[in-house]
């Protein structure tokens, strides 16, 4: 599995779209940084950019690569290798290395702009986790989803319709259900319902960490009630990670009966 | 070398394979005819593993093929579409290969041989289709293997890397390795094959050598042989 997740990885570094992609992370953040002069709100206003951003990036890579690789992938299932050592491995190179181009795109500001050593690096680091597990979790359901559709087409439409439902349809949906619901006590669905979006979750996550009340929102401020700040941002957390490893475990299960 | 027995495979709704027994013999060059549709591929990636058939067995050297896949170490495949990561290098790609199959594998001479010296620091996506599929040769030859499965190995090749290839097959067939070739060259059947086979609707329609095929349909050479065969088929569903 290494060896593939090496290769992959690799393959991946050197293609125009990661350095492009670490570029625009480098000059937003020098640029945010540089304008507001101020850590949290920098980190505020790339939260908003890295939660469109990342998802969609990873969604698009993850259903690309999958296409495109179609036939090596036929080449390497002849090889002498089981099959979830393919997948696995193709799917981490992918996503570690999207993951390097928005470590070091976002992480080379700050540390330019000498936050390192601070208080506030803090949560640049809890903005750099949450990116890093949205590149991961959006880049496996993309997978999963290429693995079970043939239809090229399909499948790119598919991943780009759970990332529009996930990044901008699932809030307005919510906030309409609160509005409807705005005489019963709704708290315990509100935090259900966020849940089961990683965008809001990891939103949760920084604006739990950040303090800032006024940006939290609904389901912030439920959060932040209901479990205080420190569990409110461990059972965020461990939803996210739950949220990895299924469309993983999905990716696995699928694969292994998959006929090519 | 290989057994296989009332094999069928189904896509849906669509039956691919309609449940026939095969077996391969050491040391044969056996060609895999047919129209397009009658199941080649998919017979070739049952043998490989990449297609789970829906009842039968397949048997390598003795043992059952599925749920493993360390009897691949002794199976080259050659696949019919050569596409590979398009930002890795050729030697990149050979090396990976190597990694992956935990294997050293020897392609220098072959190199040589197919002139790709030139092209070996040349990232994949920079090649043309022809190199490629020279790449594809090197990539499924460098390893010495008993078994080797060529699907559709002509695909985009000048003729003297055609020549190349013919002696390259000749040359491993007279060490006794085993070769499953798919191809629509009529004239690389005739020249290589020791046997071969016809499918036709997921059925084996014939199998047998390149003369017995000519003399069951009384033709002289084996596309007016398989046309005739198609006709015949064409006439009776009709």
């Amino acid at each position: 599995m290494l060896k593939i997740l090496k290769y992959s990885f690799f393959d991946l570094i050197r293609s125009r779209w990661s350095i492009i992609y670490f570029f625009f992370y480098f000059v937003t953040g020098m640029v945010l940084l540089y304008l507001s002069n101020d850590v949290s709100k920098a980190v505020a206003s790339l939260m908003n950019v890295t939660f469109i951003l990342t998802p969609l990036i990873g969604t698009i890579f993850g259903v690309m690569n999958f296409y495109n690789s179609r036939e090596f992938i036929e080449l390497l299932l002849a090889q002498p290798v089981p099959r979830k050592n393919i997948f696995l491995g193709m799917f981490l190179g992918i996503s570690t290395s999207l993951s390097l181009s928005l470590f070091l795109g976002m992480g080379l500001p700050f540390l330019i702009f000498g936050t390192f050593g601070s208080d506030q690096i803090m949560s640049l680091v809890f903005l750099l986790i949450s990116g890093i597990f949205l590149t991961f979790i959006f880049t496996a359901l993309a997978f999963y989803i290429a693995l079970v559709n043939e239809n090229r087409l399909k499948g790119f439409g598919l991943a780009i319709l759970i990332w529009l439902f996930m990044a901008f349809i699932y809030d307005g949906v919510f906030l309409l259900l609160l509005i409807f619901l705005q005489e019963y006590p709704i708290e315990k669905f509100a935090i259900a319902m966020s849940l089961f979006n990683p965008v809001d979750l990891s939103r949760i996550l920084i604006m739990l960490k950040l303090d800032i009340s006024a940006l939290m929102g609904y389901t912030g401020a439920v959060f932040n009630k209901f479990f205080g700040n420190n569990s409110g941002m461990l059972i965020s957390i461990a939803a996210l990670i739950i949220w990895s490893a299924v469309p993983v475990f999905l990716i696995l299960k699928k694969s292994a009966k998959k006929d090519f | 070398m290989i057994e296989i027995k009332g094999i069928e495979k189904k896509f849906g709704s669509l039956e691919v394979l309609k449940g026939f027994d095969l077996s391969l013999s050491r040391g044969k060059i056996t060609a895999v005819l047919g129209p397009n549709g009658s199941g080649k591929t998919t017979l070739i990636k049952s043998i490989l593993g990449l297609v789970v058939p829906t009842v039968g067995e397949i048997r390598f050297q003795g043992q059952t093929i599925f749920n493993d896949w360390k009897y691949r170490k002794e199976v080259g495949y050659l696949p019919q579409i050569a596409r590979f990561p398009e930002n890795l290098k050729v030697k990149e790609l050979f090396k990976l290969i190597e990694d992956i199959r935990e294997a050293q594998g020897n392609p220098e001479g072959l190199i040589h041989s197919f002139g790709l010296e030139d092209f070996l620091n040349k990232k994949l996506r920079f090649l043309s289709g022809g190199t490629r599929q020279k790449v594809n040769l090197v990539l499924t030859f460098m390893f010495d293997c008993p078994l080797y499965i060529l699907d559709e190995p002509t695909s985009g090749l000048d003729p003297i890397a055609l020549i190349r290839l013919k002696d390259l097959i000749k040359e491993k067939k007279n060490k006794g390795i085993t070769f499953l070739v798919t191809t629509h060259i009529m004239s690389l059947v005739e020249e290589i094959s020791d046997e071969l086979i016809f499918l036709l609707e997921g059925q084996v329609y014939f199998k047998g050598t390149y003369v017995e095929m000519l003399n069951a349909e009384k033709e002289e050479n084996l596309e007016r042989a398989i046309a005739n065969i198609l006709e015949k088929e064409h006439a009776k569903d009709s």
